[in-house]
């Protein structure tokens, strides 16, 4: 569907991770936006009125869930964006944009490799109680902060979750190795590799994706002003793969071409 | 009331059905925006720089945050002109409003090649020709810093482009943007857009890397109103053609400020990314607040600062 701006309501905003400590993550819940239409992988440009003309980009947010009774996001504190939006009270309004860009495929009946880093696991939420058959899915998860600082209930409801803390050097190489017998085991079944997290996690499924020749698709998180393809800021260079041959050896937006793409047809 | 303008430049005029332009490279081709409003309810709009060949556009990080505004290093990415008007130029609805083709080269000659093309495009009804943009440059000195460059692009367009409303669009980036504006008007341009975004740069200190690939870029968004404002109010009473003020604008208010130091129209720019409605919403904006502050026209209002 075409993307629309709107007004919605904070319902509540949850932190996720131990109490008693300053928190870094948060699911935002807001009223729903009556989209007709959405796909897991997209995402909204969130802007609250407290930005003011002080910060003026919305921040990108993967679309964490969205039910009849609320659209949820899920974002960690990393700046003064996102610090003013930890800041959010019930009743508060956001201006949101969305839905936005081209989310992951779905094949119901195909086994489906999720491979999520840290905030990464964000889509996977809305992928995965969205699917319906849970059993072709399974799931590695790969993460620094504890496992409670992420949106892994509902996940976890539905199927096998591996996950992986980076807590020491020596995990990183355990979470390379897995991902590369998981994206090989994937291959050999002609399943389907999906793939959500930072650039050095998306460069390493990359890699393994095109050594196996395993379909896979990768959400990236470039910097985005404007969410709806004007800006060309947040632009990443395609192959001479790229479906559009106009396009091939180019630079597309993220925003509207992504943030989903098959491994292939980008250069990281 | 009535929003209509018309530009009388010196050889061409333009009818706007109302003083909101947007700014090139802020609006994409337009069509990013078409969900948010109706873009036929607009002055006009000018698409991203054209360029006679397709550019590739400089590599990321291309775009960074700042207190109230962005620096890009966009580099002009586009498909070319004749990309442009064969495939994105039908789907514009260039029966009611103005498309505006913003044009940018590397040389006097590509100037004018860029704008006999688009000469004879009916669907174009005017050319700003860009001398100012900060993230490309050729030869080191851009068009828009030197007062006879400018001139000399500027006529080269004229000339290829006789019956097309001619804006030349100003660079900040200049010690005296009134010397240039007067330049550009002696050239035969119909109108003058200003400003163009400011030279500026971001670094990170934990890195010790600049925020852009390019290093440096191009300064936009509200922290640039006032300087916006001061080099409009100056351009305006240093020439006799019409002028458009670009700069931050972000409201009904912005947008009354400049016409008070002289614009005829303005562009939004920034702003179209931290609201993609904000454009459509001026129109509406206007009028009301005029009626708040008792002001019973634009015309009235236009060049009204009072400096004692």
């Amino acid at each position: 569907m075409t993307p629309k701006s709107l007004q919605l309501k904070v319902l509540d905003l949850v932190p996720f991770g131990q109490t008693g400590t300053k928190h870094y993550f948060f699911a935002l819940r807001l009223e729903n936006p009556n989209w007709e239409e959405w796909q897991p992988g997209q995402f909204v440009m969130l802007r609250p009125a407290s930005f003011g003309l002080e910060i003026p980009w919305g921040r990108p947010l993967g679309i964490c869930h969205l039910t009849h009774q609320h659209l949820i996001c899920f974002f960690q504190v990393l700046g003064r964006g996102t610090e003013r939006l930890a800041q959010l009270k019930t009743g508060d309004y956001v201006q949101v944009v969305g839905p936005l860009g081209q989310g992951f495929v779905m094949e119901e009946a195909t086994p489906t490799l999720l491979l999520a880093g840290g905030m990464g696991i964000v889509p996977f939420v809305g992928y995965v109680n969205r699917h319906s058959q849970p059993w072709n899915l399974s799931m590695l998860f790969g993460h620094r902060a504890p496992i409670d600082c992420y949106p892994v209930d509902s996940i976890n409801e539905r199927i096998t979750l591996d996950s992986l803390q980076e807590t020491v050097p020596g995990d990183l190489d355990n979470l390379i190795f897995s991902l590369q017998e998981r994206i090989h085991d994937c291959a050999e079944q002609h399943g389907l590799v999906l793939a959500c997290g930072p650039l050095p996690f998306l460069k390493t499924v990359q890699r393994f994706a095109l050594q196996f020749q395993a379909r896979t698709q990768l959400s990236l998180e470039n910097r985005m002003a404007c969410g709806v393809g004007a800006c060309l800021g947040c632009v990443t260079k395609t192959t001479p793969n790229w479906q559009d041959q106009k396009l091939a050896n180019n630079y597309v937006q993220v925003c509207t071409h992504g943030p989903v793409f098959w491994a292939e047809q980008i250069i990281l | 009331m009535n929003l209509a303008v018309t530009l009388s430049g010196q050889s061409q005029k333009l009818e706007l059905k109302n003083p909101i332009l947007t700014a090139s490279g802020t609006f994409g081709y337009g069509l990013e925006f078409a969900p948010f409003g109706d873009l036929s309810s607009l002055g006009g709009f000018i698409v991203k720089g054209l360029s006679l060949k397709p550019r590739l556009g400089n590599p990321g990080p291309r775009i960074v945050e700042t207190t109230a505004g962005m620096l890009n290093a966009v580099g002009l990415q586009n498909a070319g002109v004749e990309y442009f008007c064969r495939e994105t130029l039908p789907k514009l609805p260039t029966n009611q409003t103005n498309v505006i083709a913003n044009i940018y080269a590397s040389s006097v000659e590509e100037f004018a090649e860029l704008a006999a093309i688009l000469e004879h495009e009916p669907r174009i009804k005017a050319l700003e020709v860009n001398i100012s943009c900060p993230n490309v440059r050729q030869g080191g000195v851009l068009f828009g810093q030197d007062a006879k460059m400018a001139a000399h692009v500027t006529k080269a367009c004229r000339q290829a482009a006789p019956n097309k409303f001619l804006i030349v669009k100003l660079s900040p980036n200049v010690t005296d943007i009134a010397y240039i504006a007067q330049s550009v008007e002696g050239a035969g341009c119909d109108c003058i857009s200003c400003i163009n975004t400011l030279q500026g740069m971001s670094v990170d200190l934990k890195s010790r890397r600049p925020m852009l690939a390019n290093v440096i870029g191009g300064l936009s968004g509200p922290a640039i109103k006032p300087v916006a404002l001061r080099c409009v109010w100056q351009v305006a009473k240093a020439v006799k053609i019409p002028v458009i003020g670009v700069g931050g604008i972000t409201s009904a208010r912005d947008v009354l400020e400049f016409i008070l130091v002289g614009a005829w129209a303005i562009q939004v720019g920034t702003a179209n990314f931290m609201r993609p409605q904000i454009s459509f919403e001026l129109i509406k904006d206007i009028p009301l607040l005029c009626e708040e502050l008792n002001i019973t026209s634009l015309t009235e209002l236009r060049g009204s600062l009072k400096v004692s």
